[in-house]
């Protein structure tokens, strides 16, 4: 791993003040450690945002559920109150790789890093969520930009994430074997106003199916998904699935999702 | 290792509690803590196989939760209790964990055994008699290529029983 320096700071100005175009932020560092050592990222410096308390922790009210940007996923998995309002949250960040991946990763990491088949990109989809940044709002239609791009400037900092709390949802993927990322993972959330499709792992940035979602507003039942067809082209192709069945998988995890809904 | 020499570094000095005893020392910015642990503190009962949080033969503890010792910063981890497998033997005597796996045979080569205990114990403050399953879910973060994880699986439960 190539040299930085490292900073730590318990205020958000002092961590935007620090960050410059060769910087990064540090939350739990799943995967900025992991890539700087593998030299596909390097950084003049990497400013730690753990201490700063108030970017931690999980309110719930009875429309929305804001989670702090540095909340472990451990901490979303075992939290009542999420399990309450919106037990799907709870149970895609309990399948979030291994348990000391959960021990450290966060929210706010894993959405700053829009991997194509993180799991929580897909939850930001379907339960409408707000990004609410050191410098303004963002909803999750306009935050996941592209693979591994958001909406975030130079400098910008998460500081939580506010879901609506749906009448029902139902996170269900289909895991890599060795990493638990999703080869295909489809988010589904019934709200007062329609459904979203959240997909992730399926294409280069997750997205809202909305051939599925519009079928479900119409009819809220896995029969209903029976005719609609999912092309396979944009889909992502790799050694582990192909392009058309990972367009099938669409299908499957999403009537899936809303049978366990 | 090269990373205390490479130019350029910047260093900052860091008191952690490791296995109970103070240490405070300074390091380059980008030492990881399992390099801290194996290269200053000579403390090389944690492995490193993978480098990058997969295969989990860096497990320690951190605060009383298990961590991959790889994938963070000594620096970050200033002021924190840090137990590892070195840590777990009192009186001179192995650790229920560490004896299950010794008499049911739950390692052959033994390179992934230290995050293995390390992480079978953070499972077992979680929950006093996991299941088969329990066990298989909890332990996904930790690869061995030796035993087919039957006797590791068996010395878990076994463990259970003494702790």
């Amino acid at each position: 791993m190539k040299t930085f320096n490292y900073h730590s700071t318990n205020d958000v100005k002092e961590a935007t003040k620090l960050a410059s175009s060769n910087s990064a932020f540090l939350a739990g560092g799943m995967t900025t450690i992991p890539s700087m050592k593998l030299g596909l990222a390097s950084y003049k410096d990497i400013i730690d945002i753990k201490r700063i308390k108030k970017l931690s922790g999980i309110k719930v009210s009875g429309k929305s559920v804001i989670i702090g940007a540095t909340t472990k996923h451990v901490e979303v998995a075992n939290s009542k109150e999420i399990k309450k309002a919106i037990p799907s949250l709870a149970a895609l960040a309990e399948g979030i790789g291994d348990p000391q991946v959960r021990n450290r990763g966060t929210i706010g990491g894993s959405i700053a890093n829009n991997d194509p088949a993180a799991d929580y990109p897909s939850a930001c989809i379907a339960l409408n969520a707000t990004i609410h940044t050191s410098s303004r709002k963002i909803t999750a239609d306009k935050f996941f930009a592209g693979m591994f791009e958001t909406a975030l400037k130079k400098g910008e900092l998460i500081q939580s994430v506010e879901f609506q709390v749906p009448e029902k949802s139902c996170y269900q993927k289909y895991p890599n074997p060795a990493s638990r990322y999703a080869i295909v993972g489809v988010y589904v959330a019934k709200h007062k106003n329609g459904v979203n499709v959240g997909v992730t792992g399926a294409k280069s940035c997750v997205y809202n199916e909305k051939n599925i979602a519009s079928a479900l507003s119409k009819s809220f039942s896995s029969s209903a998904i029976d005719n609609v067809k999912i092309p396979s082209s944009g889909m992502n192709s790799d050694i582990h699935a192909s392009a058309e069945y990972r367009a099938n998988m669409v299908k499957i995890f999403a009537k899936k999702a809303v049978d366990a809904c | 290792m090269k990373v205390f020499s490479e130019e350029g570094k910047t260093m900052k000095k860091i008191t952690l509690e490791v296995n109970g005893k103070k240490v405070s020392k300074e390091v380059a910015d980008h030492t990881v803590l399992s390099v801290f642990l194996r290269e200053v503190l000579n403390l090389t009962g944690t492995h490193v196989g993978c480098d990058t949080s997969q295969c989990g033969a860096c497990v320690v503890h951190a605060d009383g939760k298990s961590i991959k010792s790889c994938t963070a910063l000594a620096a970050d981890l200033d002021g924190s209790k840090v137990t590892t497998i070195e840590g777990l033997v009192s009186n001179g005597k192995m650790h229920p964990m560490q004896e299950a796996f010794k008499k049911l045979h739950g390692l052959q080569c033994g390179f992934c055994t230290p995050g293995m205990v390390m992480s079978a114990i953070d499972l077992l403050k979680h929950k006093k008699n996991p299941s088969d399953k329990e066990i298989r879910d909890w332990l996904e973060g930790n690869i061995c290529r030796c035993t087919g994880y039957q006797n590791i699986v068996a010395a878990v439960k076994e463990a259970a029983t003494k702790m």
